[in-house]
């Protein structure tokens, strides 16, 4: 895509909350001109809770980031989509400070980073894409130890942990050892622990990769519990369903570039717009040719057709008497949005 | 870059202590069997040596063979117990089981946390040394109460390897490395440094060597104290301890940023 273009996607999601969105680091960055912000929590009143400002960042030749500019309000569950390499998790390091950005600048909870990337991270919470819970200690002490790692004491600590225990389905396995639960478990200890520090903003990366179905649920319904909560949440997926689902708005990423960026079911209308008709069972390049007429714009996927018509009644009528095939129609989704723009399946 | 690396380095004075806290705690719940197996060995080498070998040596410096050689194994188990904490069990929370990252997402920065595994790392080195102390000194190979003045020097000296170990923990790519860093400094180090025989029995080149290298400065405090002779040039072996420490530490933070939070 190019610059142009680029700009256009950009400028055609900006709605009245957006402008408010640009007035507000200006006066952010003002009030941390003076260092006696030092030792306050960083910002809860502003509504940018986070702004990547042309941020790119490569590692050698690769280019894992480039010129990405996005802005995540305060309160909203925003998505960062894209296959593995997109640079998803590079731009969750680069948030908290822990890799810095070549070019650009980062806004995090009103601070900059990675300069007062300490700060931010008061106000940060984090759930990692690997586990990283200290598997020599108990559930309890994970929990303790990483609220030291905040300054708190074990008394703070200790007032808090019951409810963590409670937020994550835990409060039975709170003397077990980490190496005891399951996965699922886990990831639900890792949730609490990000909680520790009672965050603004959450960055999830991956939150669900790697689980099971009953699992998956589980996390999707306590992030939700979250937002409830009045949180921020960062969600770094490859899923499309769980982008779909969550987030408020996303953006799609390809090779660290912003290539799209809105509401999922705004991106759905506006770059699809229509139902998708999957057709599979026969010659996918001898159909395309009949379906072709009458459709917007058909992919092809291995044996699978991809057929994006505003009128399906036709292609159906178009297909009738041929034996073996087999049709699927069903509303259009975030995958259908992802090939369209990157021209390419998902690598997964 | 200066920026950068000014992020690296510890946030205050006392955030290492969280991550000390953190080691101790899941020390405790092994800390019988460690303690055992730190022990085990510079006992063995003590006795196995001591009296084995003390029947053909006779006196060394002036004091039984056994009484000589306790002082390099205090001061060679100081090293030891810093080396491994330093090398296999930092690398593992560094590497395979991702501790520090989790870390690094909280208000504990980098130097904290290299701070905090050094300290810890001393202080098995503090336990280690402390133990084989009392032990010699119970059976007598050691003088009382000069020997008390041993332990800070053996803190000091866990200090020095634990900081030393740091860099190759943050240059090495597997565990596989560390065997060459024992087998190729530190075995070498610990017949070079007068641990098991006196070093002025070297040719002259090796002596120079030998000078260069922070444990015989250890050995050249720990020796005198537990034989309750005179010292000379306390300044310089701790001077050179201190360096030791000291230049390490920001060598291993230097590189291990580079490593983390590139």
């Amino acid at each position: 895509m190019s610059q142009d273009q680029k700009h256009q996607v950009l400028k055609r999601k900006l709605g009245p909350e957006d402008l408010r969105r640009f007035e507000t680091p200006a006066i952010e960055r003002e009030s941390h001109g003076q260092t006696s912000a030092k030792s306050s929590v960083p910002d809860s009143a502003s509504t940018v809770a986070v702004d990547f400002a042309g941020v790119t960042k490569s590692y050698g030749n690769k280019v894992v980031v480039d010129e990405l500019s996005f802005s995540v309000a305060s309160g909203e569950c925003f998505g960062l989509l894209g296959p593995n390499g997109a640079g998803k998790s590079t731009i969750a390091r680069m948030l908290l400070g822990m890799t810095c950005p070549d070019a650009g600048a980062i806004t995090v909870l009103g601070v900059p980073v990675p300069a007062r990337a300490r700060l931010a991270r008061r106000g940060i919470g984090v759930v990692p894409q690997f586990d990283n819970l200290d598997q020599e200690l108990t559930v309890r002490e994970n929990l303790l130890v990483f609220g030291r790692y905040f300054g708190m004491s074990t008394r703070q600590s200790e007032a808090v942990i019951p409810s963590l225990l409670e937020f994550a389905r835990l409060e039975r396995k709170a003397d077990a050892r980490v190496s005891e639960l399951s996965g699922g478990m886990k990831r639900c200890l890792t949730m609490a622990r990000a909680l520790i520090n009672d965050p603004q903003l959450i960055v999830m990366d991956e939150p669900t990769t790697g689980l099971d179905p009953h699992a998956r649920h589980l996390i999707w319904e306590r992030l939700r519990a979250l937002l409830a909560r009045g949180k921020t949440i960062i969600l770094t997926t490859h899923f499309m369903e769980e982008a779909e689902r969550l987030c408020d708005r996303l953006c799609v990423l390809e090779k660290g570039r912003n290539i799209a960026e809105g509401g999922p079911q705004a991106l759905i209308d506006e770059h699809i717009g229509c139902q998708v008709m999957e057709i599979y069972g026969g010659d996918p390049h001898e159909l395309l040719s009949l379906v072709k007429p009458h459709s917007q714009r058909i992919e092809v996927s291995g044996e699978t057709l991809y057929c994006y018509a505003p009128d399906p009644d036709q292609v159906r009528t178009q297909l009738q008497g041929r034996a073996g095939l087999r049709l699927l129609l069903r509303p259009a989704n975030l995958e259908d949005v992802f090939l369209r723009l990157t021209g390419r399946e998902m690598e997964e | 870059m200066i920026e950068g690396f000014a992020a690296a380095l510890p946030a205050n004075a006392w955030n290492w202590v969280a991550v000390w806290r953190r080691n101790y705690l899941a020390w405790k719940k092994v800390s019988l069997v460690t303690i055992l197996g730190n022990l085990a060995d510079p006992m063995i080498y003590l006795f196995g040596l001591g009296t084995g070998l003390g029947i053909m040596v006779g006196r060394v410096d002036g004091a039984s063979y056994i009484a000589f050689l306790a002082a390099g194994m205090v001061a060679v188990s100081a090293m030891t117990a810093s080396t491994m904490e330093t090398l296999y069990a930092a690398f593992a929370r560094m590497h395979s089981q991702r501790t520090w990252e989790a870390m690094l997402y909280t208000h504990v920065t980098l130097g904290d946390i290299v701070l905090g595994e050094l300290a810890w790392a001393a202080t098995k080195a503090f336990l280690a040394g402390t133990a084989i102390t009392i032990v010699t000194a119970t059976l007598g190979y050691a003088a009382w109460p000069s020997v008390l003045y041993a332990l800070p020097i053996i803190a000091l000296t866990g200090c020095v390897f634990a900081s030393l170990a740091m860099v190759v923990t943050a240059l090495s790519p597997s565990y596989d490395y560390f065997v060459f860093y024992q087998t190729l400094v530190l075995t070498p180090m610990m017949f070079l440094s007068g641990a098991v025989f006196p070093s002025d029995q070297l040719p002259g080149a090796f002596q120079q060597i030998a000078r260069c290298m922070p444990l015989s400065h250890a050995i050249d405090l720990i020796r005198p104290v537990m034989l309750d002779r005179p010292i000379g040039g306390i300044a310089l072996h701790v001077g050179v301890l201190g360096l030791y420490a000291l230049l390490p530490f920001f060598l291993s933070m230097a590189l291990l940023r580079r490593r983390l939070m590139r």
